[in-house]
């Protein structure tokens, strides 16, 4: 059944990408709707009937063999393999649905060109690449994965290859990533240097003889398995789109917007935090780098729902929310709150999915129109679209009903509402020294969240339509795969939280996360959490009301604020506006420097100073052979050069041949 | 006797005798028959070869298939296999015939062409299978006048320059290189390259016209072979010849060049270097990996701002060969094994980058990058193959440039993890320059209306990729029979290695 699960998208993409001819368009589509839903399906019935206590290995075949070094593909089950199966599958299954319709039309391309079997075989090649990311049981296969899914990525931004935008995107992600995938790289050396094989069981069963030791680096000498987490984290802050590594994931927008929802918000850049806690072993040893792990995570969640504030294109936005809630994430995962980083990264795809997929459903309906002030009043014409985006805002920023966990015994609430509040909870349960601060950056980022959700909320499908009437007049929800694929969501997007609270953060958690996770044991927060005072509880809860309320003022009742606003402060809303100026100052500072270093290497390097010297060297007799190459045809200059370059080898040849006899 | 390896070495020259004698020159009928001539012995050969494998035992890490026959003046002819020589003259006669395909649009001295081909692969395959020293130098420096033709005769426009530079670059290394072999086999009285590989060079630092020479006689045998094969592989400095012979170059000869001529510098540092002066190596080892990682970042960089797309590969060539480098030097069992995956690899993977510029070329005779642009509207099939190719050679995992790039980092960063991680921020830069090639020839509208009528790859170039991606692909995800072909040589290698250093 895991094989099933894991190769029937690579099977998929096979027979989308180099079989539509044959098979015809419609078959190879359907079929790879049915091979991901079969995959999802089972993948549901894993997670399911998994023996949490166990954690189940199956080797395929040899990979790579060299002395010490062997490595196999293979797979290893347990709890976290099994919560990232269900959300991959689960939602790259719908996405799959959703494009069907969302990919009817597409006014990028002519009657004539086919680019839906592409898209299709694209889709599952990433859901493929993800499943071997999740599944491996050893750094080498995760590599592989990691490096996979970021290929998909490549070629998903890239569909549209026609535009230039999408092009410089596409290769942006790469590239960013790439670097991200330095400090993976690095990791994995020194883990195999330190340990000597690349299994997450070797190991994971080394760390806390490796916490003893030291490791020398640039000169200084670090503490072996801080070293190799802080390396792993900048794996994870370029594929997660952390603070300093970010700039790549707005841009990406230039994707088709399923592969927005499937890669770029739900799954993919959810890697680097189910990596964080797949090496929560390390991490547990590591608190210096677990600490940097929350800075960042804060950081990021701050920054991004800063710039989500001001952005127009309705991607964007959603963009900067993905961002901001891995932040989250990273932050949970930091404080050694791994349950509740998985918890909300199984309940964010469920809700950004959604956000996602509304934002293509009011995309596809409005002529392909992403900026929102083209819109407004859309209310009336896309309901199906409206409530969902609104359930999927209810669930993102964090609606519930505060205290129920102590009455109930279970939190009652969207799914945002049940995950989000833990992370806070458990941040200011917890005790590192950068957990104080971040309980307050954290809750105004949930203040935020509530902020630039409902404004994009009020300026689509409130007030009066302000963009191109044409488009308003026809804008109707046409498709009935994404009605259906947004209504599957939404109730995710609602039950999620209620459903598995008592799987992931409940009484049941511990035997739930089992082998899974490594809990120190001086790491009680997830046992602190619950016993933190009243009013630290309710604050998210305010946090989010007053998000909402102000929402409402800003945008509902007088927009005229807002507007003020970005006038009187002309240099604060640029300076959001051009999201903290990360681009400009990354563009001078990497690639018009390596435009500049290339070209002096080549120009002044290469061709003065090397081939400079050659000519120096042969100056005694290159103007007697140029002299020859003036007066000679240019043929003929081959046969002087054979001739000086065959009779010195006869002389030496010669005198070899002598000495030896 | 066995004399499956003469064989394998001669088949090549033998079908070049018979074009040279028998095929007249001129007309269409016989420039046909050459091609087909050409291409019927590069895949006998193909075919010879693979029962070199059959018969090879890798659980052993001894010379097999030995032959030795008394040769004129008292020299000796002796040839054998071990398991770093079998894969790469598998790659030499598994990259001939795509050659000899690929060329099948030469129009001017077709039988010439051929019969420079045949030949040199005959002089390359005998470099891989040579024990002697004497033999291993007439292979090795004898490859150069093919080559040297093939640049000369149909290359570009600024061929004699390119020629030119090619052989005086040449010419430093290898009379450095037979000065050395003068004097080893003067200080050890034989030729045979197993015997050398146990003697023991002196290494007693002398002082010489008033320098102190550290590693005394080693170290000037390790450098003289050195500039030879640094020449070759190329290594930086010593590589600017390498991008003015590839743009100048027929697609053919770009091809030998990247994919089988540059390898035998890497070859050369396994088989003479490393074993022969252990303490010299050793004692350069910084030095290697110093100019390995400046070959890695220096060249990248340089390659980003190419505006030939040959210009590009042949700079990206010059990179790769850097990791080559810093594993051979890292001189433990991943490092070296990597440096052999990443010269079979690196053989596939820029012959089948110089083939795809070379479609191009046929169709639109510029290499200049700004002349493309959009290719992917036209070309699709062409698309999926140029970007394979570039992903491979970014060392996407799943491909074979993975592999080779992750072993030889692995290896040399237990050595010096600080220049690895150096050497690590080449997977930046390369993406950076490939992807960005990608996105200027193969993506966007297309601006030139002279593509407008640009065709697909034809059949025949098809049959030229379909085989090098499911190489790269195979060598990628089922690497395993390499690895047992090579792991039990390259194991005894180190532990001689190990002898010696302690």
């Amino acid at each position: 059944m895991l094989q099933i699960i894991l190769f029937a998208p690579l099977l998929a993409s096979i027979l989308a990408g180099f079989f539509y001819k044959q098979l015809g368009e419609r078959f190879v589509i359907f079929s790879a709707i049915t091979l991901l839903f079969i995959s999802a399906m089972f993948s549901w019935i894993v997670f399911l009937g998994i023996n949490h206590a166990e954690i189940h290995e199956v080797i395929f075949f040899r990979w790579i063999e060299s002395g010490s070094l062997k490595v196999n593909w293979g797979m290893r089950l347990d709890t976290l393999t099994a919560i990232m199966l269900v959300v991959i599958n689960t939602i790259s299954a719908f996405v799959h649905l959703y494009s069907v319709g969302y990919m009817a039309h597409d006014p990028n391309w002519d009657a004539n060109e086919t680019f839906r079997p592409r898209f299709f075989s694209y889709l599952s090649l990433f859901t493929f690449a993800m499943l071997m990311l999740v599944t491996s049981n050893n750094l080498a296969q995760l590599f592989f994965g990691w490096e996979g899914v970021g290929l998909a990525s490549y070629l998903l931004i890239g569909f549209y290859y026609k535009k230039e935008s999408a092009n410089k995107a596409a290769m942006k992600a790469f590239i960013v990533n790439r670097v991200g995938d330095v400090g993976l790289a690095l990791a994995i050396f020194t883990s195999f240097m330190m340990v000597g094989s690349l299994k997450f069981s070797d190991l994971f069963a080394s760390i806390p003889r490796l916490s003893q030791t030291e490791i020398t680096f640039l000169f200084i000498e670090f503490n072996t398995i801080e070293f190799i987490a802080v390396l792993f984290f900048l794996g994870a802050m370029g594929k997660s789109a952390q603070l300093f590594l970010h700039t790549w994931l707005p841009d990406a927008m230039e994707g088709p917007t399923p592969v927005s929802a499937l890669i770029h918000a739900a799954t993919m850049v959810t890697a680097g935090v189910f990596l964080v806690c797949r090496l929560s072993p390390i991490m547990e040893y590591a608190p210096y780098a677990s600490n940097f792990v929350t800075i960042i995570g804060v950081s990021t969640a701050f920054f991004a729902g800063t710039v989500a504030l001001v952005q127009h294109d309705i991607k964007r936005v959603i963009a900067f929310s993905t961002c901001s809630q891995l932040g989250f994430m990273f932050a949970s995962a930091g404080i050694g709150l791994y349950q509740a980083a998985m918890f909300h990264l199984f309940t964010h795809a469920f809700f950004k999915a959604l956000l996602f997929l509304c934002a293509g459903s009011i995309i596809n309906s409005m002529h392909h129109e992403q900026d929102i002030r083209q819109y407004g009043g859309l209310r009336k014409k896309l309901p199906v679209a409206f409530w969902s985006m609104t359930i999927g805002t209810l669930a993102i920023t964090g609606v519930g009903i505060p205290f129920s966990y102590d009455v109930f015994h279970l939190p009652v609430g969207f799914s945002g509402f049940v995950s989000k509040d833990a992370i806070l909870e458990g941040m200011f349960a917890a005790k590192s020294y950068p957990s104080a601060v971040s309980f307050w950056f954290l809750t105004f980022a949930a203040f935020l969240t509530s902020l630039y959700s409902w404004r994009l909320i009020i300026l689509t499908f409130f007030g009066d339509p302000r963009g191109n009437p044409e488009n308003y007049k026809h804008a109707k929800e046409k498709s009935k795969t994404i009605n259906f694929t947004l209504a599957c969501l939404s109730f995710g997007s609602i039950f999620a939280g209620i459903i598995f609270f008592d799987l992931f953060l409940g009484d049941s958690s511990e035997n739930f996360f089992s082998n899974s996770l490594f809990i120190h044991p001086s790491n009680h927060i997830l046992h602190d959490l619950h016993y933190i005072p009243h009013w630290a509880k309710t604050t998210p809860f305010f946090a989010m009301g007053l998000g909402l309320f102000v929402s409402f003022v800003c945008f509902y009742f007088s927009p005229k604020i807002p507007s003020y606003l970005s006038v009187n402060q002309k240099i604060l809303h640029n300076f959001l506006q051009k999201k903290w100026y990360f681009d400009e100052v990354y563009d001078h500072l990497f690639v018009k420097s390596s435009r500049w270093l290339g070209s002096k290497f080549w120009r002044i390097g290469d061709e003065h100073v090397i081939d400079g010297f050659i000519n120096l060297i042969a100056l005694n007799f290159l103007p007697k052979l140029t002299t020859f190459a003036g007066r000679l045809q240019s043929g003929y200059i081959f046969h002087y050069a054979f001739a000086i370059f065959i009779g010195l080898t006869s002389i030496l040849t010669y005198f070899l041949i002598n000495l030896g006899t | 006797m066995n004399h499956l390896l003469s064989l394998v070495i001669f088949s090549p020259i033998f079908g070049a005798l018979i074009m040279g004698i028998f095929l007249r020159s001129g007309s269409e009928d016989s420039e046909r028959n050459a091609k087909l001539l050409a291409l019927v012995t590069t895949i006998a050969t193909l075919i010879f070869s693979l029962f070199i494998l059959a018969q090879f035992d890798s659980t052993s890490s001894d010379f097999q298939l030995l032959e030795e026959h008394k040769w004129i003046l008292g020299l000796h002819y002796k040839v054998g296999v071990d398991g770093i020589s079998v894969p790469l003259i598998l790659l030499t006669t598994s990259i001939m015939p795509l050659v000899i395909i690929s060329s099948w649009s030469i129009k001017s001295k077709v039988k010439e062409y051929m019969i420079c081909f045949l030949l040199l692969e005959t002089l390359m395959i005998g470099v891989f299978c040579s024990l002697d020293l004497v033999l291993f130098y007439l292979f090795f420096e004898s490859g150069l006048i093919p080559m040297f033709l093939i640049i000369g005769i149909w290359g570009g426009s600024n061929r004699v320059y390119a020629a030119f530079k090619f052989f005086l670059y040449t010419l430093l290394g290898s009379i450095l290189m037979l000065f050395a072999m003068l004097y080893m086999w003067f200080e050890a009285g034989t030729t045979d390259l197993r015997t050398l590989m146990e003697f023991e060079f002196d290494h007693s630092s002398f002082s010489l016209l008033g320098f102190e020479i550290t590693g005394g006689i080693q170290t000037l045998l390790w450098l003289a072979f050195f500039a030879s094969f640094a020449v070759k592989l190329p290594m930086w400095p010593f590589h600017t010849w390498l991008p003015d012979a590839h743009v100048q170059a027929p697609t053919g000869g770009s091809v030998v060049l990247a994919a089988i001529l540059l390898k035998m510098g890497g070859y050369g540092f396994i088989r003479f270097n490393i074993p022969m002066f252990t303490e010299a190596s050793i004692l350069f080892q910084d030095l290697v990996f110093m100019l390995s990682i400046i070959a890695i970042i220096y060249t990248s960089l340089v390659a980003l701002m190419q505006t030939d797309v040959k210009k590009l590969i042949a700079y990206s060539s010059v990179a790769h060969m850097g990791f080559v480098t810093l594993g051979i030097f890292s001189m433990n069992q991943q490092g070296i094994d990597g440096a052999i995956f990443q010269m079979l690899s690196h053989g596939f993977i820029s012959a089948a980058l110089f083939l795809s510029v070379g479609v191009i070329y046929d169709r639109m005779h510029s290499r200049e990058i700004k002349f493309y642009g959009g290719l992917a509207n036209k070309m699709p099939r062409y698309t999926l193959f140029f970007v394979f190719f570039t992903m491979a050679n970014v060392g996407l995992p799943g491909t074979s440039g993975f592999i080779g790039e992750f072993l030889v980092l692995i290896g040399a960063y237990q050595i010096n993890s600080m220049a690895t991680a150096i050497a690590t921020l080449g997977i930046i830069l390369s993406a950076g320059y490939a992807l960005w090639l990608c996105r200027r020839m193969i993506f966007g509208e297309i601006t030139n209306q002279r593509l407008q009528e640009i065709s697909d790859v034809s059949f025949r170039e098809k049959i030229v990729f379909v085989p090098l991606i499911l190489a790269t692909l195979l060598m990628g995800i089922m690497p395993m029979p390499i690895f047992k072909l090579i792991s039990n040589t390259v194991a005894n290698l180190i532990a001689n290695l190990e002898i010696v250093s302690n």
